[in-house]
């Protein structure tokens, strides 16, 4: 039901475009229109939340990464491939 | 109680993954971590424990590696690209033609349990890894080097829509890597 509402607003967004304005906000702070209308999808929406949560989950990973990636590297890893 | 000179060989290891990952070239790679040792053995008594040793050599790797990135921009800017790619890159992820999902995105579950298993971490490096070289470059430069989006702009000469474009690429790359080589395999 509440799709139906939401689709009917003018702010709506496909989840196309809302799991492009997803990936986008990791970058850039999005219009405040952007940011309403993906509040509202998100809201609406049972795929996207899992998307989001995937980016997140990566953007907590390469917070983790960055800071102790190489405790945890042995150096038995040194040899994997090289793409290239 | 290892001397100063082994200490730096043990954590030289470290440093080359992470120039390795960010500069894509070995031989940059090893001027870069080659320089922050030598910069470490001109004082080796300003450093107090070796964690500090750590955190002072990754900020001078650092510096090294945006130095190398910036004298060979030339050679590692983008060609630049049109918005064709990004939509090229959402279509993998199965939209249908209405733009709504074909089949949903995976559960991935609670991040912190994620981040709790470090064989993630492997495959999370893997992953960064097998990213294309300038994608890896430009994705590390926001997520190990931390620049900001201008400064990478700057860096590389690049358009923010062209620098948007290809971080989104990126991330999409790594996120369809992660569910194949992780998420896929131990959520379900």
């Amino acid at each position: 039901m509440a799709v139906m509402n939401i689709q009917s607003l003018p702010l709506m967004r496909t989840c196309r475009q809302a799991a492009a304005l997803l990936v986008a906000r990791e970058d850039r702070t999005l219009r405040l229109s952007d940011t309403v209308a993906l509040r509202l999808h998100l809201l609406a929406c049972k795929a996207c939340p899992q998307f989001e949560n995937q980016l997140l989950t990566m953007r907590l990973a390469m917070g983790r990464w960055r800071n102790d990636a190489g405790e945890a590297q042995r150096p038995d890893s040194q040899d994997l491939q090289q793409p290239d | 109680m290892a001397t100063f000179e082994e200490q730096l060989v043990e954590h030289r290891v470290y440093l080359m993954r992470f120039a390795r990952l960010q500069l894509r070239n070995e031989a940059w790679a090893e001027d870069a971590v080659s320089e922050t040792l030598l910069a470490a053995l001109s004082k080796p008594q300003s450093f107090g424990n070796r964690s500090q040793l750590k955190t002072w050599l990754v900020g001078i790797l650092k510096h090294k590696v945006i130095d190398l990135i910036r004298s060979h921009a030339r050679e590692v800017s983008l060609p630049d690209h049109g918005a064709d790619d990004e939509a090229d890159e959402l279509d993998k992820l199965a939209f249908q033609a209405d733009g709504h999902f074909a089949s949903p995105p995976g559960d991935w579950g609670d991040p912190q349990q994620t981040l709790a298993q470090s064989q993630f971490f492997k495959v999370l490096d893997a992953c960064v890894e097998r990213l294309p070289p300038a994608l890896g470059r430009l994705f590390l430069m926001r997520e190990w080097l931390e620049l900001s989006c201008e400064e990478v702009c700057k860096e590389l000469s690049l358009t923010p829509t062209n620098l948007y474009v290809q971080l989104h690429r990126a991330r999409l790359r790594l996120r369809e890597c992660l569910a194949i080589h992780w998420f896929d395999q131990h959520t379900h």
